[in-house]
Parts: structure tokens; C-alpha cells; sequence
């Protein structure tokens, strides 16, 4: 757990001008995190998604169900992600969002890119992609808009594995 | 009799040749007709995925006999219904699960529900206390009030039934881990209130196997978890004779992804688990029977939900009477709550939910469910707000008072297609039945993770179908437009400032030597394995709160991690 990652030169955030193209055969797949922050256990979407992102040639981590931040972020960090995807049902995602984007900061990770989905109002979204998410998928969103968004707009982060 | 058979038997086989050439008859006409408007024939299936036929006739229901498959209301195998007056003699009761913010709040929502005619109560609690944590623990913080009302400890309680008299209204609690705590508070308010715990009504979800497969809101490992639900069964026969001690719930098995079949299937084993563990104990069947409740989910296929309904009353009164030798009537009976289904409402043009609502709550009713909740319409974005909730409780009233559909019993015994339906799903649950039972029983089933994969399967081919539009989802992958935002309701950020004073308040207040001694013996009950219902009740009483006698238990149980699988 505790162990160190160099994070050598911090890399540019995601952006749609400046981005690896998408991995060919035989290069690294994308690695993303899905994480279940809040109280709540509807895994339901979490699922479906990893399930989605993996048949789409991705490399899908999941936490499991009632992470903190800080076990989200160190997830994050260790598994040395291109991406995290974040699930929550519960209505907490105003207080528990920040204090991810926060400790992401904090961590020198600010570059990992962070979507989210679940059960949030649209009147939240604004407040959400002013603090650093990239974007918030609302229910009905297809596993197909959501791959499709992640060609377009991650880059596959260069690292050594 | 020898010579009514014989009779029977020859109309039937002369019925099936006429029927035959009758019915390719209609298949030539059928596809000649398909052929010349140029439509390709739909494979047409429910929205579990089941092959349905464009026509069903007698043909379908060779092997039925009316007394053995369907026989009157109130009368074995109770396909049509566990009452001979079904909703001649009552209605349903019509339950709004409701709860959010502080117990003030909850109590006037309820108060309004009851003024509109709502029949009984519902709570729902917020997510720290279902979990069995305060209000003050670290992982509640942005969770206060948000899911729910927010219940630490029996002043909450005391709040939340304050004008609400416990001897005339039922109430009905969703909690599982901690059910035995907050149903301890329940009986410790009725105390206060001067009514006695043989009067109360009502239920406990107390449903943990549901947990471990769909719901995830577990906390001790399955097997004492197992035992604390057996404690309550024997507690509440013995001292609250009215209370439905469990919920076996389906509701959350299909809204994590179940088919129809799985819902089916999975609740009720999970109530030939239940069963079982109880007459382990030494419990007696007919004791504590009766007192089980179950709980369905009312999802888009009208026909097939409707089947469903009909096919758990069939296959419990069976299990009951034949596998564990019931010999009580009420303990044949398969009682249930509805709901309609959640993860069929879109964010989507969101008042097209009413609309879906409405034919959900229909199928439920013509299922001949006992209670019923109608989900509302801003439930894609938050806690519904008393505008949603009310055209959610008079969608109920209408298909009550309006559509004419509650004059007769079962209005849809009978049809070829139900009755078809009802028994190939039967005979699907059965088999499943059989599976877990060769497994070594639904615990052992869990461990091993089988209904878990078996649903996430089902989710992930149904979300498929949907990205592939085999499945059409009005206003999502079809007719789409934009929307206008609609008002929802926000709960007010000093929930949680109030609801940790009050939790401080009490903390400082209460007699702490009480507190202390109560929940050692708590702790040395649960070491001693003997029910724990009057200790959780003098923990109550002294006003420990939900955090603490988890905690206790905790120390002596463990807890549960899930294996992090997709």
C-alpha cells in the first residue's frame, strides 16, 4: 500500500488538442479505474461499464463498493491510471467529488482525467466540471457514448509498465 | 369421476384437431399478411428476453387443469389471489416509502401522505443508517439526510411517530442489517406511547441474503447475519404476534439486473433459506410462517410481471405445504409488497415516467398484490418532492377508484397467454430452485457468488440489447428530444448541522453507566448465542445508538468484504 510512485514529469491534462492517438495492437491498452465512492451500493452501472470499457480493449479496475477518497485517489495513483471513472447513487456527490479532485491535486495526479455518473441533477454539472471533472454521463447514457468519449478525449499516458 | 375424465378427454382430443387445422389456418394468413406489408417478422421477446408467441391458444395449455393450476381465490394453490374477496373486500394498502432529512421533516411528510389518503407508512432511512453508522462516523459525511431520513438513536424515533398513533396505523420499515435495532426503537416508541407490542403492526425488510446478492448494504458475514434474523423470527412470534418479521425481497434482485425468471426464483429460495434456518432452531413451522411477507418489483412487461405475481403465490403455497409440511393455511400464503421499478424510469423527458408508473402499478394490482408503492416521476434525479409524490399516490387511487379493474378477481385467470406465461415461468424458477438447492442452499450459493454472476450477466446482455435497439426506451434510444429541467427537491445542507447536534445532545444526556452496561451484555448475548432481541431492546431503551450497537456486534461478528468482481 504504501508504496511510492515517481510521478516524473507531470503530464498536461487531458485535452482533445494534445493526446496520444488511441493504442494499436500490441501497444498498451488504456487502464481505468471505476470507484464506487458514497454509501451507497447500487453497483448496477459500475458493472455494466467495466464490463463495457474491458470488451472495448481496456484494462478496467474496479474498487469495489463504499470507497473514501483517499482509498479512490491511492487506487488511482498505485494502479497508475489513464482514467477514473467515478459511480455514485447515493447524493453525496457534491462533498465527496471535491475532496477527490482535492487529494488528486494534493497527490500530483491532477492529470488523470475523472468521469462520473450515477444519480446527479443537472443543476449540479456546472459546479462538478468547474472543479476538474471532465465530464458527468446522466442515466440513460450508452456504454457506446461513453467509450466513444474516452477515444476522443483520453490519451494514453506514457509510462513505463 | 372415471367417466367425467373420459368425457373430458375426448372433447379435449376432439377440441385438438379443430384447434390444429384452426390454427394453421391463422399462421398461413398470419405470415401471408406479414409478407405483403413488407415487415420482417419480429422475433419478439419481454423485456427479460423470453421468446413470446404471436398468438396463444388451447394448444398452450394441454397439460392445465383448472383446480390443481389455478382452483378460486383463497383457495390452494392461491394463483388467483390468498383471499376469497381479494379487492372486493379491501384494496390494497397504498405505501409511499418515504424519509429524508431530519425525523421533523419525515414526520411531516408523513402527516401530508396520510391527509391524502395514503393507508399506511413506509420510512425510508438514510444510507449511515442502514448501514448501522451514526450520523457522526467519518464515512456519513455528504450522506446525512440525503437517501433518506436520518435515525441515530431513539429520540430520532421518538420524532419521526411523534402524532402518528402506533396501534392504528401499520408502518413498514426498510432496514436490514440493523433491522432488529430499529425495530427495537419501534416497539420502544409504541411503549412510550402506552400501546403494547402485541397491538403493533408492520414490517421489517430483514431480508440480508437479498444484500449479498443485489441490494450490497451487508455488514456481518452471511451466517450471523443469518442468526440475527432467525432471533427476530422467534422473538416477534412469541412478542409481537402481529409483525411481519421479514420482507424476502425480489424488488432489488431485479433492479440490480435480474430477469423476471431470476427475481422469481432467488426470493424465493431465499425464503426456503430462511425457512430452513428457522426449523433448524427449533422453531415451529406453523409459529412463524405466517408472519413472512414477500416483496416484488413491478417492471415494463405488463403480462409477464402479471404471470410473475401469479406464479410466486403457486410455487410457495407448494413449497410450503409439500416441502415443509405447513399445516396452517396462512402459512401457505405468499403475501407481498410492490413496487414499481425504478431502473425503468429515464432521466429523459421525465414525465413520461408517470405514464410508465402507471402501467407498472397495473400489473402489480392485476398480480393481486396486497400493498403498493408508485414510484415518482423526478426519481432519476433525487428524493421525490410532495408535487411528484402526490400524482405517484393518485396514480394508485385512479387505477382503484377509475379503471373498473379491482371488480372482479383476477380478471386475467384464464387467458391463454397468462396462464401459459405463468406456468413456464413456474417451471423455470423451479428449476433454478433446484440448482441452488444442489449447490448446498442459497448462503452457500452466495459464497460461491453464483446469483451474483448470474444477474451482472443478465444486466450487462439487457444493456446490449438496448445500445443495439433490440429494445426500444422511449425518449433514450428513441423519440428523443430535449427537455425542459424539472424542479426536484434539495435537502437543506443543515440537515446535517441539526442532526449532529441532536446526536451530540443525546450522547451528553443519556445515563453513559446505562448505556455501557446494557451493550457489554449485548456483547456477551452475542458471544453466548442466545436471541438477542431483549438485550438490542434495553440498549434502545437506554438510548444507544444504532453506531454503537453495530459496533458492539461487530466486535463479535465481523464483517463482510465483498470479493471486487464484475
Amino acid at each position: 500500500m504504501a508504496e511510492k510512485k515517481k510521478k516524473a514529469e507531470p503530464e498536461k491534462p487531458a485535452s482533445s488538442t494534445a493526446r496520444a492517438p488511441w493504442p494499436a495492437a500490441g501497444q498498451p491498452r488504456l487502464r481505468v479505474l471505476i470507484a464506487k465512492p458514497g454509501l451507497d451500493g447500487h453497483d448496477r452501472g459500475a458493472k455494466v461499464i467495466c464490463r463495457a470499457l474491458r470488451d472495448a480493449g481496456m484494462e478496467v479496475i474496479y474498487t469495489g463498493l463504499r470507497r473514501t477518497p483517499e482509498e479512490i485517489v491511492n487506487a488511482a495513483i498505485q494502479e497508475d491510471v489513464d482514467l477514473i471513472g467515478l459511480s455514485i447513487l447515493s447524493g453525496a456527490h457534491n462533498v465527496l467529488f471535491p475532496r477527490i479532485m482535492k487529494l488528486l491535486a494534493k497527490s500530483g495526479a491532477a492529470d488523470i482525467p475523472v468521469i462520473a455518473g450515477g444519480i446527479i441533477p443537472e443543476k449540479d454539472i456546472p459546479r462538478l466540471k468547474k472543479i476538474g471533472l471532465a465530464e458527468i454521463f446522466l442515466p440513460g447514457t450508452s456504454t457506446q457514448e461513453i467509450i466513444q468519449w474516452i477515444r476522443e478525449h483520453v490519451p494514453l499516458r506514457k509510462k513505463k509498465r | 369421476m372415471s367417466l367425467r375424465t373420459k368425457e373430458r378427454q375426448a372433447k379435449t382430443a376432439g377440441d385438438e384437431a379443430g384447434l390444429r387445422r384452426g390454427w394453421r389456418r391463422w399462421e398461413r394468413a398470419y405470415r401471408e399478411e406479414i409478407k405483403q406489408t413488407g415487415t420482417q417478422p419480429v422475433e419478439a421477446t419481454s423485456t427479460s428476453g423470453r421468446p413470446i408467441k404471436p398468438l396463444y391458444t388451447p394448444l398452450d395449455l394441454k397439460n392445465f387443469d383448472f383446480f390443481r393450476d389455478l382452483g378460486f381465490p383463497g383457495e390452494y394453490p392461491f394463483t388467483r389471489g390468498i383471499h376469497p374477496t381479494m379487492y372486493r373486500g379491501r384494496l390494497w394498502t397504498m405505501r409511499q416509502f418515504s424519509g429524508f432529512g431530519t425525523a421533523e421533516d419525515t414526520n411531516r411528510r408523513f402527516k401530508y401522505l396520510l391527509a391524502q389518503g395514503q393507508t399506511g407508512l413506509s420510512v425510508a432511512f438514510h444510507l449511515p443508517t442502514l448501514m448501522g453508522i451514526d450520523s457522526d462516523h467519518p464515512m456519513a459525511k455528504g450522506e446525512i439526510g440525503k437517501c433518506g431520513v436520518a435515525v441515530d438513536s431513539l429520540a430520532d424515533m421518538e420524532i419521526l411517530f411523534d402524532g402518528i398513533p402506533l396501534d392504528k396505523i401499520t408502518t413498514s420499515m426498510t432496514i436490514n442489517p440493523p433491522a432488529a435495532v430499529l425495530w427495537a426503537m419501534y416497539i420502544a416508541v409504541a411503549e412510550k406511547q402506552g400501546v403494547s407490542p402485541r397491538v403493533i403492526s408492520g414490517t421489517i425488510q430483514n431480508d440480508i441474503l437479498k444484500e449479498y446478492i443485489a441490494q450490497k448494504t451487508f455488514v456481518f458475514p452471511p451466517r450471523p447475519s443469518m442468526k440475527l434474523v432467525v432471533d427476530t423470527f422467534e422473538f416477534g412470534a412469541k412478542e409481537v404476534p402481529r409483525w411481519n418479521t421479514i420482507s424476502i425481497s425480489g424488488y432489488h434482485i431485479r433492479e440490480a439486473g435480474a430477469t423476471a425468471v431470476q427475481e422469481l426464483a432467488f426470493t424465493l429460495r431465499d425464503g426456503i433459506e430462511y425457512v430452513e434456518w428457522a426449523l433448524e432452531r427449533g422453531l415451529h413451522i406453523d409459529d412463524f410462517a405466517p408472519r413472512l411477507s414477500f416483496f416484488f418489483n413491478a417492471h415494463n412487461d405488463f403480462f409477464e410481471e402479471i404471470a410473475k405475481f401469479r406464479a410466486a403465490r403457486k410455487i410457495w403455497a407448494e413449497v410450503m405445504r409439500e416441502r415443509f409440511g405447513a399445516k396452517k393455511e396462512r402459512s401457505w400464503w405468499l403475501r407481498f409488497h410492490t413496487q414499481t421499478s425504478g431502473v425503468s424510469l429515464m432521466a429523459q423527458q421525465p414525465y413520461n415516467n408517470v405514464v410508465r408508473v402507471a402501467i407498472q402499478a397495473l400489473a402489480a394490482v392485476l398480480g393481486g398484490t396486497q400493498s403498493l408503492h408508485t414510484n415518482s416521476l423526478d426519481e432519476t434525479y433525487a428524493l421525490p418532492s410532495e408535487h411528484a409524490v402526490t400524482i405517484a399516490l393518485r396514480t394508485q387511487q385512479i387505477i382503484a377508484y377509475e379503471s373498473g379493474v379491482t371488480n372482479t378477481i383476477d380478471p386475467l385467470g384464464g387467458s391463454y397467454y397468462v396462464e401459459k406465461l405463468t406456468q413456464e415461468l413456474e417451471q423455470e424458477a423451479k428449476s433454478y430452485i433446484k440448482k441452488i438447492d444442489e449447490l448446498g442452499g442459497m448462503v452457500r450459493a452466495i459464497e460461491l457468488g453464483f446469483p451474483q454472476k448470474e444477474i451482472a450477466d443478465s444486466a450487462y446482455r439487457y444493456q446490449q440489447a438496448v445500445e443495439r435497439k433490440e429494445k426500444i426506451i422511449v425518449g433514450v434510444n428513441a423519440f428523443e428530444m430535449e427537455h425542459e429541467p424539472i424542479p426536484i427537491l434539495v435537502v437543506d445542507p443543515a440537515v446535517a448541522r441539526h442532526q449532529l447536534r441532536r446526536l451530540r445532545e443525546v450522547k451528553r444526556t443519556r445515563n453513559k453507566l446505562r448505556v455501557k452496561s446494557t451493550l457489554a451484555d449485548l456483547k456477551r448475548a452475542a458471544r453466548d448465542e442466545v436471541n438477542l432481541m431483549p438485550f438490542i431492546l434495553d440498549c434502545v431503551r437506554a438510548y444507544a445508538t444504532v453506531g454503537e450497537i453495530m459496533d458492539a456486534l461487530k466486535e463479535v461478528y465481523g464483517v463482510y468484504e465483498e470479493p471486487c468482481t464484475y
